[in-house]
């Protein structure tokens, strides 16, 4: 297992370093961060932009740029931005901690809802349940992130104006002042946190019922499982101990593999709910040509996705034997 | 070594069995997969659907009364049979302003999931075919664009080069034949050890040949089932990108940025943004029935499970 561990934690180190030369590339090659300067009215000073030129390293090759980046990362310099006073680690580093709470809690639900639906939907199979709930994660599947979200949202705003208090939050992470005090502030916390995981959570369930369903009633129908119902077990435990068990593995690989769509969800969803996190970052670098930002937005990006696939091939490891020696 | 050219279509099909107790009609694969899909009722209503809304988006937005820029003096009028879904603020007709986003948005989706299986699936093939360090290097291109968020690159790409229609299909497809080009592979892995491609081989089939006449046309059925896929998630990464302000830009429009204009008039004009969500919904939902239909008939194996 020790072995199997050590190669993968070694192969993803050539696919991160390549990841992120495509990524400043691309960042580099698609964008002039001089232009915003360039077109504004009056033109800024030509002493100025020169300035900015080589503050922003741009009087070095390409290659040369790469490589001062990913360097001053391990220092915690993500290079500079093109708003000076702007620190990228910093500001990225903030982000990320609103956007983790975000994503992690409406994975969690999210699985927990695929497992329970696909589950009693392989159980009870072609039951009226079974149709409903297939037609509701069809529907949901089919559903735009960001349409859903703002549905909800207006559902907090008339929910809020028909009590006549603010029994919701609808917009932001976290009250601007804060509340003071810890449990205020958590609480406070939660509260914008109630909706856009929900919005979440939904949008991103529906493909992992389905798979769920899939793998439940392919393992359900297998032999071994006719033996320990024909061994006289109870179904319960056959279902949960026989079925359930081995049915969720392949689900470890399938969630990790989407954790890059739900990136990409929490995108859309923090700007429908105006958070302060991630998302509103990316947009706003993209939009001020602000290469470095946006290509550290997307190593940061990557390298959770790289992670979480590093740790979907352990777990997997872990829970099937056979994948070790394979 | 013998000519491949013998090797002819006719020697494929079984010979016409003779007439015993019972009669066999012969069904070729064609005919067969027609009749498994027909039995699929979902699939068979969305299709239905799916025409209609094509049909509604092309001939009906030209037979329309109204064009889609046009302004006609209702302001802020909710749907009437004057105007089924409303107007906006300046008087533009929703319906067609629906029509026409609906265009839009079915070309890029479509185009996305065309450009993107034509070269994922030769991607895919080339690498499961050939195998070894080929495989590698190829798969290991496409795992390093599916390590990004597709909206986030697609929306740092489009910024600067997008805006029009095709531009932003463009910038999808470069990032989704990766997807498709994993699909393929796995197929065309299996495909690969079939007595059929070792026959070929042994009869001095070109490697070239072999992919494109007795891989690809077997895969086919996967393929097709993916290319459905595709259009669905190609329409909802499209409306997401045009929603951010990414994607589309006016004077262009597509429904995600007939969402992102109605969004902050939802409690007066709430019709604005509820149409053009519906008939996203309406073609990624039918569209996904499709598809599901297009599994079943292609493999039934796959999904029916033996009782």
């Amino acid at each position: 297992m020790l072995a199997f561990a050590v190669r993968r934690i070694l192969y993803s180190i050539p696919v991160l370093i390549v990841s992120s030369f495509v990524i400043f590339a691309l960042g580099s090659a698609s964008a002039d961060p001089l232009a915003p300067l360039r077109e504004k009215n009056p033109p800024a000073p030509q002493n100025v932009i020169d300035a900015e030129y080589v503050r922003l390293h741009l009087d070095q090759p390409l290659l040369q740029r790469y490589f001062s980046w990913l360097g001053g990362i391990f220092t915690g310099d993500f290079g500079p931005s093109v708003v000076s006073t702007a620190n990228i680690g910093h500001d990225l580093g903030d982000r990320f901690l609103v956007t983790i709470r975000l994503i992690a809690l409406a994975m969690v639900l999210a699985l927990i809802l695929a497992v329970v639906i696909g589950v009693l939907t392989a159980v009870k199979q072609y039951s009226k349940f079974d149709y409903a709930a297939t037609f509701v994660g069809f529907l949901f599947l089919a559903m735009p992130a960001f349409w859903f979200a703002i549905l909800l949202k207006q559902a907090g705003i008339s929910f809020n104006s028909a009590l006549g208090t603010q029994a919701i939050y609808t917009i932001g992470q976290s009250s601007v002042p804060p509340p003071r005090g810890a449990g205020p502030y958590v609480v406070d916390i939660i509260g914008h946190m109630i909706l856009p995981t929900i919005s979440l959570a939904l949008i991103s369930y529906a493909a992992w019922s389905r798979f769920t369903r899939a793998s439940m009633l392919e393992v359900m129908n297998s032999d071994y499982v006719r033996l320990a119902r024909a061994k006289g077990l109870p179904r319960r435990t056959v279902m949960v101990k026989h079925g359930l068990r081995t049915a969720l593995i392949p689900l470890t690989t399938v969630t990790a593999l989407d954790i890059a769509s739900i990136i990409g969800g929490a995108v859309v969803t923090e700007t429908v709910f105006q958070w302060k996190g991630m998302g509103d970052y990316l947009l706003t670098s993209i939009r001020t040509n602000d290469v470095y930002a946006t290509a550290s937005w997307l190593l940061v990006a990557a390298t959770v996705v790289i992670a979480f696939n590093l740790i979907a091939d352990l777990l997997y490891g872990v829970l099937d034997p056979r994948i070790r020696y394979a | 070594m013998p000519d491949t050219r013998t090797q002819t279509p006719e020697t494929r099909s079984a010979p016409a069995a003779p007439d015993r107790e019972f009669t066999v009609t012969e069904r070729s694969q064609g005919q067969l997969v027609l009749r498994r899909f027909l039995q699929h009722r979902a699939a068979v209503v969305s299709l239905c659907v799916l025409v209609a809304l094509v049909l509604l988006a092309y001939v009906g937005g030209w037979l329309w009364k109204y064009d889609a820029g046009q302004y006609t003096p209702d302001n802020s009028v909710p749907p009437s049979w004057d105007h089924p879904f409303g107007t906006d603020s300046a008087g533009r007709d929703q319906f067609a302003q629906v029509l026409r986003g609906t265009r839009i948005s079915l070309q890029v989706s479509v185009s996305v999931a065309i450009l993107a299986t034509l070269v994922g699936t030769l991607w895919g093939s080339v690498a499961g075919y050939f195998g070894g360090k080929t495989d590698t290097v190829m798969m290991r291109i496409s795992d390093l664009v599916l390590t990004l968020p597709l909206i986030a690159v697609a929306a740092m790409l489009s910024h600067n080069f997008g805006g029009s229609w095709y531009l932003i299909a463009l910038v999808i497809a470069g990032l989704y034949w990766a997807y498709v080009s994993r699909v393929s592979r796995g197929v065309v892995l299996s495909l690969r050890e079939k007595e059929f491609v070792e026959a070929a081989k042994a009869l001095g089939a070109s490697d070239t040949r072999i992919i494109l006449r007795h891989l690809v046309p077997n895969a086919l059925g996967s393929i097709l089932v993916n290319l459905t896929i595709l259009v669905a998630l190609a329409i909802l990464l499209e409306t997401s990108l045009s929603y951010l302000g990414f994607g589309v830009t006016p004077p262009d429009t597509s429904l995600g940025l007939l969402v992102s204009e109605a969004q902050t008039a939802l409690t007066t004009r709430p019709w604005l943004f509820y149409f053009p969500g519906l008939f996203i919904i309406i073609i990624a939902l039918t569209i996904n029935f499709i598809g599901d239909g297009l599994r079943d008939a292609f493999d039934p194996q796959q999904t029916k499970v033996r009782q």
